[in-house]
């Protein structure tokens, strides 16, 4: 059983550590902020959220565990909200969509 | 009143788990913290009767861990690519969702889900400006989300 506990734990750290690290690549290799944002917020939110729960189970009390739990809650209420306003932030101040965009419905005031 | 009563009980039961202490005392403090939360955002409740069903709203939850955990990997994925396939664009999504609350939480589960990511809310509220990883299909696009997660939002709040 604790054998069991340990894999689940170190498979929990590594996968998280992986997501974490492409969603750092992601930053560095994606054309424009806004797509930038995509590997920011998703990959980096199951990264942290896994590495979050897989420290909690280790610690194997209840406290530890529900705090671990509630920190990935609010990161999930909150990085969205966050690269929600990056993205706005960087319209706003007329940051462009890269060259390899292919529509963009936002610079026209949509059709009724 | 019971929508604010509930409200505070889901803050102590937050409250109990960030402190680790499901202690009787501890759960009231939370209680009182929560309510005491509530009071300085209670301008925002005026007006806002939402409908509140428990299942839906779980099956709400259940499709936002699968889509969230799908996205995770797609964007993984795409990244580790050597050569990134990638048609970004900003699509004019429009809304059938009119109250803050819920178009609030679409943006949000729309933000964490494939590919997509809200932008920002025309002054109208008639459209949500979404950037799409893949902007090859706006009309599916478009559909997938009308069909996912604004149908859910509205079974479970309406």
């Amino acid at each position: 059983m604790e054998i069991l506990l340990a894999l689940v734990v170190a498979a929990m750290l590594v996968s998280g550590g992986i997501f974490t690290f492409l969603a750092a690549v992601g930053v560095v290799r994606l054309p424009d902020v806004y797509t930038r944002m995509h590997a920011a917020s998703k990959a980096g939110t199951v990264g942290s959220g896994l590495m979050l729960i897989a420290a909690g189970l280790y610690a194997g009390e209840f406290a530890t565990l529900a705090r671990a739990f509630a920190g990935f809650v609010f990161f999930i209420l909150t990085a969205p909200v966050a690269a929600h306003l990056v993205a706005k932030a960087a319209h706003q101040a007329g940051y462009r969509l890269s060259r390899r965009t292919v529509c963009d419905e936002m610079r026209l005031p949509p059709k009724k | 009143m019971t929508v604010l009563m509930f409200t505070a009980v889901v803050f102590s039961i937050v409250w109990a788990a960030i402190t680790g202490s499901l202690s009787p005392l501890n759960l009231v403090l939370g209680f009182l913290l929560g309510l005491l939360s509530l009071w300085f955002i209670r301008r925002d409740f005026r007006g806002s009767r939402t409908a509140f069903r428990p299942l839906r709203l779980l099956s709400l939850a259940v499709l936002f861990v699968k889509e969230l955990a799908l996205s995770a990997w797609r964007v993984a994925v795409l990244v580790a690519r050597p050569r990134m396939d990638l048609k970004p664009g900003i699509l004019a999504f429009p809304l059938t969702v009119d109250r803050d609350i819920e178009i609030t939480l679409l943006a949000n589960l729309i933000t964490l889900t494939p590919g997509t990511l809200s932008v920002d809310v025309s002054e109208d509220r008639r459209f949500l400006y979404v950037h799409a990883l893949d902007c090859s299909d706006p009309v599916g696009t478009k559909r997938d989300i009308a069909a996912g997660f604004e149908r859910k939002i509205l079974e479970a709040l309406r």
